[in-house]
């Protein structure tokens, strides 16, 4: 690293109530991939939202080629060399790849023109893309590709990428750290915000480590290790949770040729899907968001119904029966929207408590609620999960993902299932809510009770699953043991390599 | 530029001052109207709000007060279960007019005959009646997806023909000398909705009233169908998580606000009104959609509102006939409590932010 591209000086910014950033000072140099990391709520976003104009700082400076940079709006960032991905896409389904990025773009050329240009700059970044299909049909990997070149088209000097991986199989996270690095080669920067650390040590060459709004160090990733780096993030000691090697039990939940029409027009049908989980056993689905995940709990959960014997709890068909039958049975499940599907967004956690938990924990007597019930449920899952609210009455809306998540999960292992279903069970969860969670679903698992874990993250699967099938496409692999399985082997199982099989 | 910003845990004091601050935002809107329009606003003001209740002729408004506000106040109950579900009937005014047909009619298909169980008979019909005409769009809804705004706003105007056709067919009064119109029930002691106390105006439908309310307040809190209603209108997704089934709410929530509809209109066309007469009804099917945002779709809040709109309309009467003000400017003056009521609820549950900065690409 020679020149530096952007220098940071003191940026701090505050928020009512929380200070988000406080003297925040390093340099990104010219042609480096520069890694962001730390916990949610570190201070990233804000950050990096400050970089790309979206956020003013309250006080410090920043400058770019030497010369002093301060974006009131992202147009005024993207004309002075600064792009970014987001995580969440900004791509309208219906139209196709051109049309979105020309929708992006101040003065789109023609249509025939900005094709060409498409296929060019794809075709030299190693990012293989038609401009002319429709952003509906495209997976998530292919998403991305459109942002990432709607912003190689403006040429920029410093790229800012959100936790790009999150959404990729292994496979394409190698394509695409092959494109950041030929870019790197041309002389661009990246600004590369993750918290998977073994990625990191791969890409970067330099890492800031932000907690709790201040910079705790910049440090070369590939001399530390992740244990250093996560130790770093969360400012403490981590324990990570080992699965135990006991012996499974017998079968307690079949699913049987399992087929789902799309509910929507993008939705994804499911087809054929068949396996058996038994006592004790932790289940791994991996796959790439949109390939069926939601479909797949919703069946599983009794929000979408077929018929008795698609779906057998101890042979028992259970099929046709609605939530809070299944729930009744023990078959609980965590969706991985939390706010708006896991749980109401402007409703109390005691509320919410009520939500999943009238069942089971019998909080309905012949249809009157028992609120002092709900509440005193609610206080547990808080006081046993280590949620941090101020006290269970608080909206769901108010609390952080993390603690939301471990709320969501708390809830339903609470509850003593013997079949529990969760989706992404640690998305956008810090390392240490992360490792409370696993170590919950690993503890439920040796008292018995199955457990599928329907995740996109690798290292988490691997983690903790006994068994192991990837979700493509609407289709299951065959669960094999995790423990046989390579990284290689997992990501051809993620690709469709099974299924023709 | 001016942007609104979602208040993470809205303040509980601003959403019950809300509506307080909106009557006094009201109280000097309308004044400024009143005096642009050449009146004394502190003596408009005064007419419309202290008059029914405090003047020398109080005792003739009073017992009006509940007359007229008792049938807002019943609608809007069931109309507010709906709401706070996402369920929008719109046509209560029709449920209302067919309730009114059917118990009215009820009656009137067995003059003269004397019987004790004649008007429990026509409370019965007179709810069963709104109760179907709301099942129309309801099951239209649920089996091919209609809206039910629309259905059950349409409904209201198929109800009006329906209410013409039978003060001036079948349920027209042979004695009437060919005006158009029912018989007088206030004339039929079996079917009259009489007063219960001489000179309080307080009427059975009343007492349902008071009963719809509390009733209300019980489900909402403490049963688990007011939480599933709530829940719906929270978040479809999470309801349909927590075993809600939509479909099943929908024929509820329409049910029960059908149903309230056409009692109101009943007890209305046994007592106050007494007869089945084109211009029957007077648009308390649409007044009671406001009354449930006023009350802010909570039981006891609806209470109060109705009570409120009522007063505004007794003294808006008063203010027409005893200063000469337009009935059109006592219209707009209502129309303004409703503006500051709803202005008043976003500052209550979103930020103002004046940013500069632009939006995301």
């Amino acid at each position: 690293m020679s020149e530096t591209l952007l220098q940071l000086q003191g940026l701090t910014k505050a928020y009512p109530g929380v200070i988000a950033n406080q003297d925040v000072a390093f340099d990104i140099g010219k042609s480096e991939i520069h890694a962001l990391l730390g916990e949610n709520g570190a201070g990233k976003s804000t950050l990096v939202k400050m970089i790309y104009g979206l956020v003013r700082p309250d006080s410090g400076k920043m400058r770019l080629f030497e010369s002093p940079y301060a974006p009131d709006e992202p147009r005024a960032a993207r004309a002075a060399g600064v792009a970014m991905v987001f995580q969440h896409f900004s791509l309208f389904e219906a139209l196709n790849v051109a049309e979105n990025i020309a929708l992006g773009m101040e003065n789109p050329p023609k249509s025939n023109a900005l094709s060409a240009r498409i296929k060019e700059v794809s075709e030299a970044y190693g990012l293989p893309l038609d401009p002319e299909r429709l952003v509906g049909d495209l997976s998530a990997g292919e998403r991305q590709r459109v942002e990432i070149i709607r912003c190689l088209l403006q040429d920029p000097k410093l790229l800012i990428m959100d936790e790009p991986t999150s959404v990729l199989t292994p496979q394409e996270v190698q394509t695409l750290f092959a494109t950041l690095r030929k870019l790197k080669e041309e002389g661009t920067s990246i600004l590369y915000i993750s918290h998977k650390l073994e990625e990191i040590r791969d890409l970067c060459e330099t890492a800031t480590i932000l907690r709790a709004g201040r910079k705790i160090a910049t440090c070369d990733p590939r001399e530390k290790s992740a244990r250093e780096l996560a130790e770093m993030m969360v400012g403490g000691t981590l324990n990570s949770a080992k699965p135990q090697q006991g012996k499974l039990g017998d079968v307690v939940l079949e699913v049987a040729d399992l087929s789902l029409e799309p509910q929507t027009n993008f939705g994804i049908s499911l087809k054929n899907i068949s396996f058996s989980l038994r006592k004790g056993e932790i289940l791994g689905i991996g796959g790439v968001a949109g390939n069926g995940q939601d479909e797949l709990l919703a069946c599983l959960s009794g929000e979408v119904l077929g018929a008795p014997e698609q779906i057998r709890l101890n042979r028992l068909g259970i099929g046709h029966l609605a939530p809070n039958a299944r729930r009744s049975l023990g078959v609980l499940a965590a969706p991985e929207e939390r706010l708006g599907h896991a749980a109401a967004p402007d409703m109390s956690l005691t509320e919410n408590a009520m939500l999943t938990g009238m069942v089971r924990k019998d909080l309905s007597r012949s249809g009157f609620l028992d609120w002092p019930g709900a509440r005193a449920f609610a206080e547990e899952v808080i006081e046993t999960f280590d949620v941090r609210t101020p006290n269970a009455q608080s909206a769901a809306r108010s609390l952080s993902g993390g603690n939301l998540q471990k709320f969501v999960i708390g809830r339903e292992v609470l509850q003593d299932p013997s079949v529990l279903i969760v989706n992404q069970p640690t998305w956008g969860v810090d390392a240490a809510a992360a490792a409370a969670i696993h170590q919950a679903l690993l503890d439920l698992a040796t008292q018995g009770a199955g457990v599928i874990v329907i995740s996109q993250d690798l290292d988490e699967l691997m983690e903790i699953s006994t068994n192991f099938a990837a979700l493509n496409a609407g289709r299951l692999s065959e669960a094999r043991p995790m423990s046989g399985l390579s990284l290689d082997e997992i990501g051809l199982l993620l690709g469709g390599a099974d299924a023709a099989a | 530029m001016l942007r609104l910003e979602k208040r993470p845990n809205p303040s509980k004091i601003w959403a019950y001052l809300a509506p307080v601050l909106a009557v006094f935002a009201t109280m000097i809107g309308g004044g400024l109207m009143f005096a642009a329009l050449g009146k004394d606003p502190f003596e408009a003001i005064r007419t419309i709000f202290y008059d029914p209740l405090f003047s020398e002729f109080a005792w003739y408004y009073r017992p009006q007060l509940l007359v007229k506000g008792a049938p807002l106040i019943m609608i809007a109950i069931g109309l507010s279960m709906g709401f706070r579900a996402g369920i929008w009937n719109i046509g209560a005014e029709g449920q209302y007019i067919i309730g009114a047909i059917c118990g009215a009619g009820a009656a009137l298909a067995v003059y003269p005959a004397q019987s004790a169980f004649l008007f429990p008979a026509m409370i019965c019909l007179g709810a069963l009646g709104g109760f179907a005409w709301a099942m129309i769009p309801a099951i239209l809804k649920t089996k091919f997806g209609t809206n039910e705004i629309l259905v059950s706003l349409m409904l209201v105007y198929v109800a009006e023909q329906l209410l013409s056709s039978m003060s001036l067919g079948l349920l027209k009064n042979p004695e009437g000398f060919g005006f158009p119109g029912s018989r007088n029930l206030q004339q039929y002691p079996s079917a009259h909705n009489a007063e219960l106390w001489a000179g309080t105006g307080i009427h059975m439908g009343i007492m349902f009233t008071f009963i719809a309310v509390i009733f209300a307040y019980v489900v909402l809190a403490r049963h688990q169908m007011g939480f599933h209603i709530r829940l719906t209108g929270e978040s479809p997704k999470a309801a349909k998580f927590a075993g809600v089934n939509p479909k099943r709410l929908v024929v509820y929530c329409l049910g029960f606000s059908g149903a309230l509809a056409g009692l109101a209109g009943m007890f209305e066309v046994s007592g106050p009104s007494g007869q089945i007469s084109i211009d029957f009804n007077v648009g308390y099917g649409f007044t009671a959609i406001i009354v449930a945002f006023l009350g802010r779709l909570n039981p006891i809040g609806i209470l109060l509102a109705g009570l409120l709109m009522a007063l505004t309309y007794i003294g808006g009467e008063i203010a027409q006939s005893s200063l000469g003000l337009p009935s059109a400017a006592i219209q707009a003056f209502q129309g303004m409590l409703l503006f500051f009521l709803l202005a008043l609820d976003v500052l209550t549950n979103f930020k103002l932010k004046f940013a500069s900065a632009g939006s995301r690409p």
